[in-house]
């Protein structure tokens, strides 16, 4: 079960909305998929991301992959504990495992966001 | 943290002990370095082990005895090619005259291995089909940046500076994006046919003015021959491409074909591979690159040449001033390249076309052994060297992964296949069993591969939890990447003073 | 073929089980119009005549030289028990530790090896081993673009030529940029690097530097101001880079009590013999907080499920096999066996034993030094050295040439390597290691002295080898 509060991506990334300011992590199907997960590499605060761009790097132990960003706007905030336990993003991905903070720039493109049905239907596909 | 095992050794460090050794090299008259300011001195010696040569022996023997080699047993990891590594060729690169000669030594005092490696590009050029080859590269990679560098320096020289792509398809080794990257081109990865050859019209689209490069290995990672390669050659070359051979699969068309013949404008050889010089635990290598005669310009410097007088030489600094320049220090990795010379001597022609023959023969009886066992991805089709057997219908009843089964290989004596690669293939196991195996070995490890399917469905967790019977278990890989430990940590510097 | 198993009657059970007559049926799948016609070559050799063939062209290199020769790759004393080590098969045939259950000597052999290089260059990471040193400096300056997200590398004309030209080819598709820093041209300083001239390249604020690279000793065997270079890099936002030669670090100040940030060098003179320029083995080490930038395999310690102690390949995904275009690096083969030969070195000599290589090459060094000076050939430079040294010698092509023909090679004429250099047009690069013995220091001190007075050369005895001097002659026979 995927949280229904929150929205998604094809990416896997998923977005939660508080006020002005969106948080953003991957999804625990995704943390399945990459497995041990062992480094997060994350944007610095004040850089400016741009929907679909790439703003980091996931790694587990033979893989890799790119995380992309659900939303445009300014990182406020990235999650510092991932450098000394990545793991985190495996244990609690929507909580403690949450990647960045950004300021919402752009509204229209969080309507555009799956919801919780449509991530569920897009996962379920494999 | 103890070691536990009983075959297990403790580190260097932990079998030191202050005041032991010596003996090897005379001590230095005091004031030998008086001349060296004291700011430059080292404050306090490294904190290297003292040990003495029986303890360090037995270290390392002991150490040696931890790992599965060629000289152990079979070895069937594709895309390696651990064949037979020839015991005079290990003799051969430790001949005095060989191993004690100086690489800036000048010309007239080093002819014999200038003479060696002329005659060695002689051979490559020959099994190639190419026009020249490069000695210089260190290894199959560098011998891809190699290539690519000169791809780029040809289209320069013609002043097209547009083109800035490099086409790979998906079943591609790493290197090659990897390659094109370095080189400064953006990688377009082109996705596999289904029957796991390239897919021409997805090439063809791709092709274009933008198209530099594209990087094919043939006979492909999957094993098989890419029978289109010569509409996909015309092709490149129809867009004012060139086109790049990974030579990494070579062992498999010794004498059968010929990648400059058929249209290849560079390459790579993987000396390590087809020619058997030793894997050393991760290297040396050689890769060599053959090209054809619009690169021959750039190839590296310096180049083996032949005076008029038949003697040797190298060629001189900026004797040749199109050369894309230099890979690395000195001519290449000579000491390996003696020992691929007499390997090529040692087989001449003949032989050379009977190994691939060989290593074909056996990897299509092993896959046909292994046929009613695992699946077959792209069908019976005929194999080169190696080929892929996937556990995907095995996972699925039984939830047991080609991971597992690789492990449980172990236990059974065998070095496992490479696994998981090409990334294209579902639970995939590349299998090489090279020409020098008996077929007895091939037998056995046929049926170890059948008993071993037999186990995951009876006593899955058996298979699961392999191996069994090696010096290890499975590692704790997450924790050695999350908190990486990558030196020993000395309890302070060496304990006891310095003499002098 | 030569090391192949099979009979016809083992071919023959293996074409009926694929169901073929003929072998060439596994080959129709290669076009007919491509496939080769012949493969001409000589051969097969059998092994007694190609051992004999090999012994040939072997004999034909001249090794019996007395050598002066260093310029990057230098004689030492290999123990004896290196090489037996090394031709256990369990090392030398085995693959890439990638099954770690069955490679655990491979990898602990590395992790010793990371381990013991960390303790000579004073930094923490270390890779498993790059292809030589010139290489090695080229991942080095292409780790300060990276990491710094600049395009332009500052590196010394006393950083070896061949280094500096790998590093040029290495940037050519990164459209990066290597400026050369001229060196002191005299005064107490000369041919070492020209600090004022570095503050001014280093100055430009249109073109931010990466990196700076300095060797230690440089090439013309001088010692360079280190720390002094490490400030002014990082003064300006740059990572110094530090290119050195092994064995010096017993003595020499280490990269990391100079604030260096990488380490590069050729670790050759750990144990491995020269053999016309490879395998060698690259040295590449960096500070904890560049372990994202070094490109190369990585050994660390961890424990299996049992909680055993063991090794692994880790932070492999930085690696190209996994992130293929966007890896930092495409090494994949590297000289795993070179950096044993070079951890059994270290763990035979131990460091009072390393010691000893560095401060006998420093002395053997100081009497050649003496014994050129006494027939007229005299430093080219005032500075401090360690074991290399330029001397003057009018016409040194020439004088190399001639004393070739007396058994002696002196060295490596500096106006071949370095033409563009109008200092170094007349001089000699010459160096002395613990294996150079006084015999031989008289026997070229001699031979120069005849050749600058025009004497006509003598029969020169061949097979004065390194053991053969000195040090041998001084042990007394053994007697009843």
């Amino acid at each position: 079960m995927v949280p229904s509060d929150l929205r998604y991506t094809k990416d896997h990334e998923w977005v939660r909305l508080d006020g002005a300011n969106a948080t953003v992590g991957i999804t625990e199907y995704a943390a399945n998929q990459l497995g041990d997960i062992v480094f997060v590499e994350l944007p610095e605060v004040g850089r400016t991301l741009s929907q679909a761009g790439v703003f980091g790097v996931v790694e587990s132990v033979k893989a890799v992959s790119d995380l992309f960003a659900p939303l445009s706007g300014p990182v406020v905030e990235a999650n510092e504990a991932l450098a000394g336990k990545p793991e985190l993003v495996n244990s609690d991905p929507y909580g403690d495992g949450w990647m960045v903070r950004v300021t919402v720039s752009e509204k229209a493109e969080v309507d555009a966001l799956l919801d919780a049905a449509a991530y569920e239907a897009l996962i379920a596909e494999g | 943290m103890s070691v536990t095992g009983p075959r297990l050794q403790p580190t260097i460090f932990e079998r030191s002990s202050p005041g032991r050794g010596g003996g090897k090299i005379p001590h230095a008259p005091k004031g030998a370095l008086e001349r060296i300011p004291a700011e430059q001195r080292r404050d306090a010696p490294p904190a290297l082990p003292e040990m003495n040569e029986p303890e360090v022996v037995r270290h390392y023997v002991n150490l040696s005895q931890l790992n599965y080699a060629v000289d152990t047993g079979f070895y069937p990891l594709g895309s390696c090619t651990m064949k037979w590594n020839p015991k005079l060729n290990e003799w051969a690169a430790r001949l005095p005259g060989f191993a004690g000669l100086h690489p800036l030594a000048p010309d007239g005092v080093a002819q014999g291995t200038l003479q060696l490696l002329w005659e060695l590009e002689a051979a490559l050029v020959e099994i190639s089909g190419m026009t020249a080859v490069s000695l210089q590269p260190a290894a199959g990679a560098q011998g891809e940046l190699t290539g690519i560098l000169m791809i780029r320096a040809y289209h320069r020289s013609r002043g097209d500076v547009e083109r800035t792509e490099v086409l790979v398809p998906d079943s591609s080794h790493g290197t090659n994006p990897a390659t094109a990257t370095m080189a400064g081109f953006r990688t377009v990865t082109i996705p596999s046919a289904a029957d796991g050859g390239v897919d021409l019209d997805a090439f063809k689209a791709a092709l274009g003015p933008h198209t530099a490069a594209v990087m094919i290995t043939n006979p492909s990672t999957l094993g098989l021959f890419e029978s289109r390669i010569g509409e996909l050659l015309e092709a490149v070359h129809a867009a004012g491409a060139l086109a790049y051979m990974d030579g990494a699969n070579l062992n498999a068309i010794l004498g059968r074909f010929k990648p400059g013949e058929a249209g290849f404008d560079v390459m790579h050889f993987n000396v390590h591979k087809t020619f058997s010089t030793p894997h050393g635990g991760g290297g040396p290598g050689a890769g060599p690159v053959g090209v054809g005669p619009e690169l021959v310009p750039f190839l590296p410097a310096p180049r083996v040449v032949r005076d008029a007088d038949g003697t040797f030489r190298l060629e001189r600094p900026g004797e040749r001033s199109s050369s894309i320049g230099r890979m690395r220090s000195f001519v290449g990795n000579t000491g390996v390249l003696v020992r691929a010379y007499a390997y090529i001597l040692a087989h001449g022609g003949s032989g050379l076309h009977e190994v691939s023959d060989d290593a074909v023969l056996a990897a299509n009886y092993l896959r046909i052994r292994l046929a009613a066992t695992f699946d077959q991805p792209y069908g019976d089709r005929v194999c080169k060297h190696e080929f892929v057997a996937s556990a995907a219908s095995l996972k699925k009843a039984t939830g047991v992964r080609t991971l597992d089964i690789a492990k449980r290989l172990i236990d059974y004596g065998y070095h496992p296949p490479t696994i998981y690669f090409p990334l294209i293939v579902e639970e995939g196991m590349l299998i090489e069993p090279t020409e020098t195996e008996p077929i007895e070995t091939l037998d056995a490890f046929a049926d170890a591969l059948i008993a071993i399917a037999a186990e995951a469905r009876e006593t899955p967790d058996l298979v699961r939890e392999a191996p069994h019977h090696a010096p290890v278990r499975r590692l704790d890989e997450a924790a050695a990447a999350r908190q990486p430990n990558l030196r020993w940590r000395p309890m302070g510097g060496a304990e006891t003073p310095c003499p002098d | 073929m030569p090391y192949g198993p099979h009979t016809p009657a083992d071919r023959a059970r293996m074409l009926a089980a694929i169901g073929i007559d003929s072998v060439d049926e596994l080959f129709q799948d290669i076009p007919a119009k491509l496939r080769a016609s012949r493969l001409d070559l000589p051969g097969p050799v059998p092994e007694l005549a190609l051992a004999a063939r090999l012994q040939d062209l072997a004999g034909r290199n001249r090794v019996d030289l007395a050598s002066f020769l260093g310029a990057g790759v230098y004689r030492h004393y290999s123990p004896a028990a290196i090489d037996q080590l090394l031709l256990r098969g369990e090392w030398y045939t085995a693959y890439t530790p990638y099954q770690p259950e069955i490679s655990q000597g491979t990898l602990q052999s590395i992790y010793e090896y990371q381990s013991l290089i960390a303790e000579l260059v004073g930094l923490d990471v270390v890779s498993a081993s790059h292809y030589d040193g010139a290489a090695a400096t080229a991942e080095a300056a292409l780790m300060t673009c990276r990491a710094t997200r600049r395009e332009r590398v500052l590196v010394s004309r006393a950083v070896h030529r061949h280094y500096r030209e790998t590093m040029a080819t290495y940037f050519l598709g990164g459209g990066l940029d290597v400026d050369a820093i001229a060196l002191v041209a005299d005064g107490p300083a000369a041919g070492t690097t020209d600090l004022a001239a570095l503050e001014r390249l280093l100055a430009d604020p249109d073109r931010p530097v990466a990196g700076v690279v300095a060797g230690q000793p440089n090439f013309l065997g001088l010692l360079e101001p280190m720390a002094e270079i490490g400030r002014l890099a990082h003064g300006a936002g740059a990572l110094f880079v530090a290119v050195v030669e092994p064995v010096s670090l017993a003595v020499l100040s280490p990269p990391g009590a100079y604030g260096a940030d990488i380490a590069a060098g050729e670790g050759q003179p750990l144990g491995i013999s020269p053999q016309y320029g490879g395998p060698y083995l690259g040295i590449l080490a960096a500070t904890d907080s560049l372990v994202r930038q070094i490109p190369g395999r990585l050994v660390g310690l961890t424990t299996d499920l049992d909680g055993k102690r063991a090794f692994v390949m880790t932070m492999r995904a930085r690696e190209q096999d996994i992130r293929r275009e966007k890896a930092a690096s495409n090494i994949c083969t590297n000289q795993a066996l070179l950096a044993l030969a070079a951890s059994i070195y270290l763990a035979t000599l131990g460091p009072h034993g390393l010691r000893d290589v560095a401060a006998l090459g420093a002395a053997r060094a100081a009497e050649l030094e003496a014994a050129l000076a006494e027939v007229g050939a005299t430093r080219l430079h005032p500075g401090p050295y360690l074991n290399e040294f330029a001397v003057e010698v009018p016409d040194a092509p020439t004088v190399h040439r001639r004393l070739l023909d007396r058994g002696i090679l002196a060295g490596l004429v500096l106006a071949e390597a370095e033409p563009d250099d109008p200092t170094l047009a007349d001089a000699l690069l010459v160096c002395a290691t613990e294996v150079t013995t006084s015999d031989e220091i008289a026997r070229f001190a001699d031979a120069l002295s005849g050749v600058l007075r025009g004497r006509p050369p003598i029969a020169v005895e061949a097979g004065a080898g390194a053991l053969a001097g000195e040090s041998a002659g001084a042990i007394p026979e053994l007697s009843r």
